[in-house]
């Protein structure tokens, strides 16, 4: 119980800080975190989303004060997610996965490549 | 506007097919697509998970698949590593930032192609 309790709040607080850090969600550390603890795949995916809640306020609030946010790219962005969400869920039953994810891992790596590049220089 | 629609769409998409966070999406897209700064995107990237967030919780609640106490557990501390995070982000030179980032992506490409 105790080890549960500790091991909940320590890689929630480094899922926090990769949040706040780098603007994702938090959810990298938080599923595989309740995976650990013995929550069902589907239970993590909802319960890391609830996580997200309190982890991106906290995150955004900070932000607010350090003039980061862009209001309406934000609202835009999150609203049509919302819809992009839908149409991967449908498609995800239908597709050979394996390839898929090799292909979007490469895309990322290129993707990584590109941003270090960018800065290379500065 | 029309970008960042497009911005959304995709990261919604790709996440819901290979169970990546929205952000590791977002982030890159308005660094090369739309322009932003590296701090711009990920302060930008935060409030659009929120929202994209919110209504997969409300989703799931529906459903009764959102274990809270658990939530709790990792969400509430998660809210102290935000603000430290978000601190050190505002600190760091943008030219780390931009190669902290990159490696976290390459991590997270290595994580998908080995599970």
């Amino acid at each position: 119980m105790t080890e549960t309790i500790v091991f909940g709040i320590v890689l929630g607080v480094a899922a926090g800080v990769l949040s706040g850090l780098f603007g994702v969600g938090g959810g990298l550390l938080f599923v595989p975190t309740l995976l650990a603890l013995h929550r069902s795949q589907l239970h993590a995916e909802a319960t890391s989303l609830a996580a997200i809640l309190p982890t991106v306020a906290a995150g955004v609030w900070r932000q607010q004060r350090y003039s980061n946010i862009r209001w309406k790219a934000a609202v835009v962005v999150g609203i049509a997610s919302i819809a992009g969400v839908e149409g991967g869920v449908r498609l995800a039953t239908s597709l050979p996965e394996a390839t898929l994810r090799r292909l979007f891992a490469v895309l990322i790596i290129l993707v990584a490549g590109q941003i270090a590049w960018r800065r290379r220089r500065d | 506007m029309l970008k960042l629609a497009v911005i959304g769409i995709v990261a919604g998409f790709f996440s819901a097919l290979f169970g990546v966070g929205g952000g590791i999406v977002i982030v890159p897209l308005l660094i090369l697509v739309a322009a932003f700064g590296e701090r711009p995107a990920m302060a930008t990237s935060l409030g659009a998970i929120g929202i994209t967030a919110l209504a997969g919780t409300v989703r799931y609640a529906f459903h009764g698949d959102v274990e809270w106490s658990y939530a709790a557990l990792v969400g509430l501390p998660a809210t102290v590593g935000a603000i430290g995070g978000a601190a050190l982000q505002q600190r760091v030179h943008t030219r780390w930032l931009a190669l902290a980032f990159a490696a976290l992506l390459v991590t997270v490409a290595v994580v998908l192609v080995v599970t």
